[in-house]
């Protein structure tokens, strides 16, 4: 017995010797050509917006693991430093000074709610990291540190909102989430319903714990809405879509959304709860083109079951990162104003959605966008817009003119 | 005159909902006075539940209206065994203790089910009154309000059980000397209290998008009317729910949702001041 524990501390103490040397062996290495490149992840695995977060982490993962496979980026091969935001604002600011002080990455992919960018985009701006937003949102921010890869409302709400009213008619009812994304999106949608000649009824913002939306439903029919429009996010507002079906008003009155798909509405719900629900994005996972396929086979096997629906945030996060590694390749360095000044070049990539151009003087994307229609529990897409500029931010926002400029424009009604 | 039977209906609606949400929570403040911060997740676990189970082909209304209760009674007696015996008479450490079990359950709910939103079709449809639509549902959940008050109130009113538990709740130490034994009628209380939450998870199911974290939503409301309602279980949650119920949708349908729960926020304040001791002990003192 004695034996035994001699041999024990014997080997503890080894280990703890290997443990203080460490630093000092890692710190080696980090010196050296084959170093990794250290990439930021921002995107929350817990919480009310874990159902987003998680698809966008598996999309980031299998990205760095087919640069590494095809030989790095500079010959180094990548690494994600990853934390989970836990759907908590608070957690943003944290983990962005982290990444930025501490892990002293070179770029950050992050953010997925409007709140949590505008709580971090300053960070990054501050410490001087390459922050890149793949998700789509409000449009309007303007700020030569940040890439904005996912679309804007010109790029989608445009086409939805007179697609639906052509169909259905110009009397339109407004729900949205009640933060900035769902109050902005409004905004765009009052601006598009107005340019085709409607009008809007009302407009009512929820916040994201209400579960009861009987009133409202009881409001829409008092107001006789000819389409509902929807921004509505996360988890309880999808009991939204539950409890119109069950009042019977699906057949009534139809719903064309800006968000429903992203928190996978469309596989929870019943499909007579949501056949026939418009949505436009700039990606869904039924796309028919070959790189497309190719991109849903290899997450679907690299995840197997764990691996939800994939939106436009996931895809988009992919096409972001893949930009920024061919910015890198472009400039032949990992400096930010080298990269930074490649991705401004004119840019693009081949992802799954299609070609994404960089505009230079919005740091948006130019991309395909997508019309889509759920039946049985899956988008059918009808309508595809190629090339789509972000016309919306291109109004207020041009960095070639003032590279200074650091802020969010929003639209006035 | 329609819109004014479906805004009748939309305010019977929110009263059943709150009913079905603090029966549960009151039973257990009122008892045991353990203020039980994972009543949100009990409420999930039922709607959990009642989802599994559907989705394994079990009849929905065998579901909700006997799988969730039983299931989150069982849960609620493993809880109360486990934990809850230890710190009766610890207000502060029960929540400490509860709160700490909701951040558990939540978590192994998260790892087992995943993050994404499931859930149940709602079952029965709409009908019409005039040019307006509503739900039979609703209906449904009044009718199950109706029929869980008048159940809690036979068994505390009519039952030897129900005479036990009330002399439990006045005074646990006469009630032990004249032979009962207040850990078992905690333990059953704790259980019986759990168990009308898991109902109210599985009821609430297919009107919900279901996650872990949907707990959350609910457990505001649900403690303002307990404590609004006072210490009286049954006439206490009722008229604080009748109350709160009607002022909710009232407000929510003339201004917007988010200040209907301003609204409702500020009444409860204000009703908290003048009668701190709530409703029940104001006006319903001497009933259950």
């Amino acid at each position: 017995m004695s034996m035994l524990r001699r041999e024990f501390l014997k080997g503890t103490g080894l280990a703890a010797a290997g443990l203080v040397a460490s630093p000092a062996i890692l710190r080696h290495t980090a010196l050296g050509q084959d170093a990794p490149i250290l990439i930021g992840s921002l995107h929350d695995q817990s919480g009310p917006i874990a159902a987003t977060g998680v698809p966008i982490v598996n999309s980031l993962i299998l990205a760095v693991e087919e640069v590494n496979a095809a030989g790095g980026l500079l010959g180094r091969p990548l690494k994600l430093v990853h934390y989970d935001t836990q759907s908590n604002i608070q957690r943003y600011t944290q983990y962005a000074q982290q990444l930025a002080l501490k892990d002293k990455v070179l770029v950050v992919h992050g953010g997925i709610t409007s709140a949590s960018r505008e709580a971090i985009r300053p960070v990054f701006g501050r410490y001087k990291v390459p922050y890149f937003y793949n998700t789509l949102y409000e449009g309007g921010v303007c700020d030569r540190n940040t890439f904005n890869i996912g679309t804007t409302p010109a790029q989608t709400v445009e086409k939805l909102v007179p697609y639906a009213m052509s169909k259905w008619g110009k009397k339109a009812y407004i729900i949205a989430a009640d933060y900035n994304y769902g109050q902005i999106t409004a905004k765009w949608m009052t601006k598009y319903v107005r340019d085709n000649g409607g009008q809007i009824l009302s407009t009512d913002f929820f916040p994201l714990d209400v579960t009861n939306f009987g009133p409202t439903i009881s409001k829409i029919q008092a107001a006789k809405p000819d389409i509902i429009l929807s921004a509505l996010v996360g988890g309880n507002h999808t009991s939204f879509y539950r409890q119109w079906a069950s009042a019977g008003m699906k057949s009534q009155i139809p719903i064309a959304s800006t968000t429903f798909g992203l928190v996978n509405e469309h596989t929870t719900l019943d499909a007579n709860e949501s056949d026939g629900i418009l949505a436009a994005y700039g990606y869904f996972e039924e796309l028919e083109d070959a790189a497309n396929k190719a991109y849903v086979t290899k997450l679907k096997q690299r995840f197997g079951a764990d691996m939800p629906y994939i939106g436009e945030p996931a895809a988009g996060s992919y096409e972001g990162f893949m930009l920024w590694v061919e910015g890198v390749r472009k400039a032949g360095k990992t400096d930010r104003e080298a990269v930074t000044a490649a991705l401004e070049s004119g840019l693009s990539i081949m992802g799954p959605t299609g070609k994404v151009v960089i505009d230079r003087p919005t740091h948006h994307a130019v991309r395909n966008a997508y019309l889509a229609e759920v039946r049985s529990k899956k988008f059918v897409v009808l309508e595809t817009y190629e090339q789509q500029p972000p016309s919306d931010t291109a109004m207020v926002c041009d960095l070639v003119k003032n590279p200074g400029d650091n802020k969010q424009y929003v639209i006035e009604i | 005159m329609d819109l004014g039977i479906v805004l009748a209906l939309d305010v019977l609606n929110g009263i059943a909902s709150l009913v079905l949400l603090c029966m549960g929570l009151a039973i257990i403040f009122g008892m045991m006075k353990v203020i039980n911060l994972a009543h949100g997740e009990f409420l999930m676990l039922g709607a959990y539940a009642t989802v599994v189970s559907a989705n394994a082909g079990v009849n929905i209304w065998i579901a909700m209206l006997v799988i969730a209760p039983l299931f989150v009674g069982i849960v609620g007696i493993v809880v109360e065994r486990c934990l809850i015996r230890f710190l009766y008479g610890r207000l502060v450490d029960t929540m400490l203790a509860t709160w700490g079990l909701s951040l558990l359950i939540v978590g192994l709910v998260t790892t087992v089910f995943g993050n994404t939103i499931n859930g149940v079709p709602t079952p029965l449809g709409g009908f019409a009154i005039g040019q307006y639509r509503s739900s039979l549902y609703t209906l449904f959940l009044v009718a199950m309000a109706l029929l869980l008050v008048g159940s809690v109130w036979a068994v505390l009113r009519y039952t030897r059980y129900g005479l036990i538990a009330r002399a439990t709740m006045q005074n646990p130490n006469m009630a032990a000397a004249m032979g009962l034994n207040p850990t078992r009628v905690y333990m059953v209380t704790f259980g019986i209290g759990a168990a009308i939450t898991g109902l109210a998870g599985g009821l609430l199911a297919p009107v919900s998008g279901i996650v872990p974290t949907m707990g959350g939503a609910y457990i505001a409301k649900a403690f303002i009317t307990v404590v609004g309602g006072g210490s009286a279980i049954l006439a206490g949650t009722a008229s604080a729910s009748a109350l709160f119920g009607t002022i909710n949708q009232i407000a929510a349908f003339l201004t917007t949702p988010v200040f209907g729960e301003v609204i409702l926020f500020i009444s409860a304040i204000v009703l908290i001041r003048l009668l701190p001791q709530g409703i029940s002990d104001r006006y319903f003192r001497r009933s259950l």
